[in-house]
């Protein structure tokens, strides 16, 4: 808790509101002779969302893997955090949950104390690491679900349990890959929702791959519309109403042009400093 | 060991546990189960039933040569042999984009062959039978100083390893961006089941050594809601069965390893019935 507050002191202090930024330069990712994508240049400020979108096999989760430095790749990347020092970013990682193997009798709350503790689960009963997991599972809405089997979890459950183990330790940079399918509406909504408060409390970068481009129009600040490489970039508007956008992906539906146009609105009014990518 | 033997007696009256080579087959049971039951968890949960299972054929190889180099025992080649023929099908499997299960059936094959080529060099099979079928009623007080070691080295070893196996289990990446090195867990883990796996088969033999690794957490999880009753459950299914079935080949006259391993069987279609009265 102490850990979280001094984290959000000096993530909002006056020196640094905004100021710390990653950069992704020149990523490359080649297996044998094939490219799966080259040369991505991405800069994410914090307090930032960032959608990646684009067709099945554009190499966006591959990207997310190679920030994570799960896959060969060449290329680098720089954090600076909010005092313009150089570090190593924390990075939480959420991946598809269509990915786990839930099969086995493990409890939400097992999960966690596997992944916070040293102490063998199988062994010790951790009473002093429940409030510390029901806080993390209150922070995504979910605290009720501590004692539920992974397996008896749906699909949003599921998600936001994972998502509540990538804030602890409360990452700078949080990468987080939607599954295609799998996933009801409200879910859907109340993830968003969740996503948005944290980078509006927390002031960390986000990283999403979505493939609802109606919930990407309505919440990303930045989009880039990668395809082996990056087509385009920019603001929600910008990317939806940019040609090469609608050549890929067919018609934008109506609502999404729409709701880009309100979110940009929006966004100025509020007076967030954006920056041509 | 007289102190051992006394307590027994005066615990358990009955026919069976006056001989000593019965108090020392149980005994073996009591040290060696749990271990079975602790690791056949992230066995099962890890989908490692058929890597478990090459380690019993590798151990073909691994007698072999023992016999064939003479100086050093069977037993100390079969260990080695076994804990290097585990890290490098984990080392390959990490290497490779081939299937896990296609790596595995090369390997096992391999060692098979390769085992059954040396063996039959001077037309001498018979020798190497014993070891296919095992025989626990040969533990001599030795034997049991030895398992109680290894039963020590592996609890230890588990308090360490379990909670990055669990999280490997569930999503490997995802283990790796918590900064689980799941190489080296891997690697550790597949050398502790080489370990146990090759002590046990003089006792229990070749052909049903892998059942012992199944069964028991394959049961477990049919009626466990979190990883400490899955545990739990798993040991005790391991222990019951491994007393059960040594009373059961005493008074029947069956081999012990082959009647321990159908009592696990037939544990595990219980608990697959109970199953929808214990899953939440």
């Amino acid at each position: 808790m102490l850990r979280t507050f001094l984290h959000h002191r000096a993530a909002s202090g006056s020196d640094c509101t905004k100021l710390c930024c990653t950069k992704i330069e020149d990523f490359t990712v080649r297996v044998g002779r094939l490219t799966i994508f080259e040369h991505i240049n991405i800069h994410i400020h914090c307090g930032q969302l960032t959608a990646l979108i684009g067709p099945n096999g554009a190499g966006k989760s591959t990207l997310l893997k190679a920030i994570l430095g799960e896959v060969p790749h060449s290329g680098h990347l720089h954090y600076m955090d909010a005092k313009h020092k150089h570090t190593k970013p924390v990075i939480g990682y959420v991946p598809q949950y269509l990915r786990f193997d839930v099969s086995a009798p493990t409890s939400v709350f097992d999960l966690f104390q596997a992944c916070l503790t040293q102490k063998p689960v199988w062994l010790f009963p951790a009473k002093r690491l429940r409030p510390r997991v029901r806080k993390n599972l209150e922070r995504v809405h979910a605290a009720d679900l501590i004692d539920r089997r992974l397996g008896a979890l749906s699909g949003g459950e599921l998600q936001r349990v994972l998502l509540a183990l990538a804030l602890d330790p409360m990452p700078d940079l949080l990468l987080l890959d939607e599954p295609v399918s799998g996933v009801d509406q409200n879910g859907l909504e109340l993830f968003y929702e969740i996503v948005e408060d944290l980078r509006a409390k927390e002031d960390m970068a986000i990283i999403l791959i979505s493939h609802d481009l109606n919930m990407v129009a309505r919440h990303a600040d930045q989009v880039v519309l990668m395809n082996k490489g990056v087509i385009c970039s920019g603001s929600p508007d910008e990317v939806f109403h940019d040609p090469k956008t609608i050549r890929l992906f067919g018609m934008i539906p109506e609502a999404v042009a729409h709701h880009a146009d309100v979110s940009i609105d929006a966004s100025t009014g509020a007076g967030n400093v954006k920056e041509g990518a | 060991m007289e102190a051992i033997y006394s307590l027994m007696d005066a615990l358990l009256p009955f026919s069976w546990s006056s001989y000593t080579f019965m108090k020392n087959a149980f005994l073996a049971i009591l040290l060696v189960t749990p271990l079975f039951g602790l690791l056949s968890t992230m066995v099962v949960s890890n989908r490692m039933a058929f890597f478990s299972d090459s380690l019993g054929h590798g151990a073909f190889t691994g007698i072999a040569i023992g016999v064939l180099l003479g100086s050093v025992s069977p037993l100390l080649s079969l260990v080695l042999f076994s804990v290097a023929f585990a890290v490098f099908i984990t080392y390959i499997q990490n290497k490779s984009t081939a299937s896990t299960d296609t790596i595995i059936g090369v390997f096992s094959a391999t060692a098979i062959a390769l085992g059954l080529m040396i063996m039959s060099h001077g037309g001498g099979f018979n020798k190497f039978s014993s070891y296919l079928i095992g025989d626990i009623l040969s533990i001599v007080p030795g034997d049991l100083g030895a398992l109680a070691a290894i039963a020590v080295l592996v609890i230890f070893a588990w308090a360490w390893l379990f909670n990055r196996l669990l999280v490997m289990s569930i999503n490997p990446v995802f283990a790796r961006s918590r900064g689980i090195r799941t190489f080296w867990v891997e690697s550790i883990f597949a050398s502790i089941l080489a370990v146990v796996v090759s002590i046990s088969i003089q006792w229990v033999g070749i052909l049903i050594i892998n059942a012992l690794l199944v069964l028991p957490g394959a049961s477990a999880r049919n009626i466990a809601n979190n990883v400490k009753q899955y545990t739990l459950f798993s040991v005790l299914i391991a222990v019951i069965s491994g007393v059960t079935g040594l009373i059961l080949a005493y008074y029947f006259s069956l081999a012990a390893g082959a009647t321990i391993v159908v009592v696990s069987a037939v544990i595990f279609f219980i608990t697959l019935g109970l199953k929808p009265y214990f899953a939440r």
